[in-house]
């Protein structure tokens, strides 16, 4: 029972880490690096959307995603009874 | 007052601070010496790990760097950032949970092999004295530039400094200090920013004046300006890459898998109370970090364009005061080819010689004299670059410290020293550390800059892939983690040591393997590691059960979870 728990705590998990790793890989490696070229033709005011991606919005796109790793995975814990007691360790 | 004068009172009161904190909160004991007690706050940890981070490289160099690389020198701005990703997600919470005192610690104990923790340590000790030189190195200038002492006096005042709150706070005093000079690092990093960002765009905030049309009146956009202007002068459009593909593709991966591997960085996440903190001080951590990372290619566009216009083209005889300063210090140097008195600051496509070579150090440090910003500006800058040296160096001393104290006196050489008898050779590890510091700080090995790719590579190749596959992978053993970490350091370290030392004349994008150069070298040597772990890891026998309990009890936060009903 508490084994099954665990297993379904760690799929949810990398399922996460999973989706996430996803976005960190295409708007770094694909929109800033692979697609760049591509996505030069694109401008926003004085920037070219590739060269934006490879030097601002990857940047952007990071912090946001640790957030919201933060977010789900302290949201995983409760619903598993996962999380630390509040008190000290 | 002028720019000495003022320099010297900015980089005394930001000194003044850091000894004071220093006092207040010196280490008791080898866990206050080592994590700071494990009761640091997320956000103060995530601010320490910033200024921890952030070294000389990131403040003085970087936008230097991306000031003359253009759009290649977004490797340097993904790869340093995009790691944090991976720490956040892959090592930090696991690695607290775990919940001892250095990374050498997990790699011995995961594995129950004290090889594995022995090659753990000689990479976090190469790794770490590689930095800390360049920290060092990076305090020296500051000082000869602005106070006009001497490399080596400099040295010695950083070195003063650094041993005071190192040796008597041990990981509780840095972390405050570290507090400290983040605030004075990303406050003087964005005030000269945004004055320039000002001056040019009219807009106060960098990241968007950098997209922003020129306050001229001309209506030009600021990018499309300097692409004007490079290619005029024939170094190919600013917002282009010259870097092949899979270049840059390597690099940004060596670098990201390098942040997320290095020992001092990774130390940090043991500071903090539990699990759930550690995972959002990584987010802290980069969020207080992308503050000056999205600044720099601003200021590194600002910067190109304000050097490209006020001497392109001008009459040496008419040079502002700023250059003929850096003059005396050989990191400017004009050579008038043809004769005419005028400077001719040409790229490698344009087929008039060119006439000037700056370093490219010098850009954050001369930028607000160039862009005529007043004189507290320019110490305050000064200051910065101080506190982000010092802060490095700071906690690169720790990582050195606990590796020789506590990895190789207390768990391998003589387990039975008392706790009292390890804080003092963690104390006498970090003096002697400080010492090696300054002495390769005042006389560096003409290998630095090279043994920095050295060091990211060592890390990716070593260390990030032995803690990713403890963690996510039970049935990685001792033979594998060992063989991986040893066949991927050797990879790397002889692809690097061949490009760069032994035939430097060989080290051009035709000679490199698949057009990989030595920077991004290490993504293979991680890759190579990988595969040789796991092969390795299912040809020998599987780890002992307890290993196999352990990993179970590092990926949840707490044991078995008791009395609460699953709601999902």
């Amino acid at each position: 029972m508490s084994d099954d728990r665990r297993r379904l705590y760690w799929v949810r998990n990398l399922t996460y880490v999973g989706v996430l790793l996803a976005i960190w890989f295409t708007v770094s490696y694909g929109f800033g690096i692979l697609l760049v070229e591509q996505l030069n033709s694109i401008r926003i005011g004085g920037f070219k959307l590739g060269f934006w991606f490879a030097q601002q919005g990857s940047i952007y796109v990071f912090v946001v995603l640790i957030f919201v790793y933060v977010w789900l995975m302290n949201r995983l814990d409760r619903r598993f009874g996962f999380d630390e007691p509040e008190d000290g360790p | 007052m002028n720019v000495q004068a003022w320099t010297f009172v900015m980089v005394a009161i930001s000194f003044a601070i850091y000894i004071g904190v220093a006092i207040w909160s010196r280490a008791r004991s080898t866990g206050e010496f080592y994590v700071a007690g494990a009761r640091v706050s997320p956000v103060i940890n995530g601010m320490a790990t910033a200024a921890d981070w952030m070294s000389a490289a990131s403040f003085i160099s970087m936008a230097g760097l991306i000031a003359f690389m253009g759009r290649d020198g977004s490797v340097y701005l993904m790869g340093w950032t995009g790691g944090y990703v991976l720490l956040a997600l892959l090592l930090a919470p696991y690695l607290r949970k775990f919940g001892k005192y250095t990374v050498p610690d997990f790699v011995g104990d995961r594995y129950a092999s004290t090889v594995a923790r022995v090659v753990a340590v000689v990479c976090a000790l190469f790794v770490s004295f590689t930095y800390v030189a360049g920290q060092m190195r990076g305090v020296g200038i500051v000082f000869s530039r602005f106070l006009g002492v001497g490399i080596e006096s400099g040295v010695l005042i950083g070195m003063g400094i650094v041993f005071f709150y190192a040796v008597l706070g041990g990981m509780k005093g840095i972390t405050y200090t570290q507090v400290a000079q983040y605030c004075v690092l990303i406050f003087a990093y964005l005030v000269p920013a945004i004055f320039i960002s000002m001056l040019i765009t009219g807009n106060p905030v960098p990241q968007l004046g950098f997209g922003d049309r020129l306050a001229d009146g001309s209506g030009v956009f600021l990018l499309d300006r300097l692409d004007g202007l490079t290619q005029e002068l024939g170094f190919g459009a600013y917002t282009d890459g010259t870097k092949r593909t899979m270049d840059v593709f390597a690099i940004t991966a060596a670098l990201m898998v390098g942040t997320a591997g290095l020992p001092h960085v990774i130390v940090r996440f043991y500071t903090v109370p539990k699990v759930r903190q550690a995972r959002s001080s990584a987010g802290w951590a980069l969020l207080f970090i992308a503050i000056l990372y999205t600044t720099a290619p601003a200021v590194a566009a600002f910067a190109r364009t304000n050097l490209i216009e006020s001497v392109s083209g001008q009459p040496y005889a008419d040079v502002p005061a700023w250059f003929t300063n850096w003059e005396t210090t050989g990191l400017i140097a004009f050579d008038d080819l043809n004769g005419d008195g005028l400077i001719q600051y040409t790229g490698p496509l344009s087929e008039t010689p060119n006439e000037l070579t700056i370093d490219r150090d010098i850009m954050v440090l001369a930028n607000p004299e160039i862009a005529r910003l007043p004189a507290w500006v320019v110490g305050l800058v000064a200051a910065g670059g101080l506190a982000a040296a010092l802060s490095t160096a700071a906690g690169l001393l720790l990582v050195i410290s606990s590796s020789v104290a506590h990895d190789l006196l207390k768990k391998t050489i003589r387990p039975s020293i008392t706790e009292r008898g390890e804080l003092i050779a963690a104390r006498i590890a970090a003096g002697a550390a400080v010492v090696v510091a300054g002495y390769f700080g005042m006389n560096p090995p003409g290998f630095v800059a090279e043994v920095v790719a050295l060091a990211f590579g060592l890390a990716a190749a070593s260390f990030f892939p032995a803690i990713i596959l403890g963690i996510f992978s039970k049935r990685t053993n001792a033979y594998g983690a060992v063989s991986g970490m040893l066949i991927g350091i050797t990879f790397t370290a002889a692809y690097i040591i061949w490009f760069k030392m032994l035939h430097p004349e060989l080290n051009n994008a035709d000679n490199w393997w698949l057009g990989i150069s030595p920077e991004g070298i290490g993504t293979v040597g991680m890759l190579v590691n990988v595969i040789v772990a796991l092969t390795v890891s299912r040809l020998t026998p599987p780890p002992p059960d307890h290993i196999g309990e352990m990993v179970e009890s590092i990926r949840v936060p707490r044991g078995a979870g008791p009395a609460h009903e699953l709601s999902a």
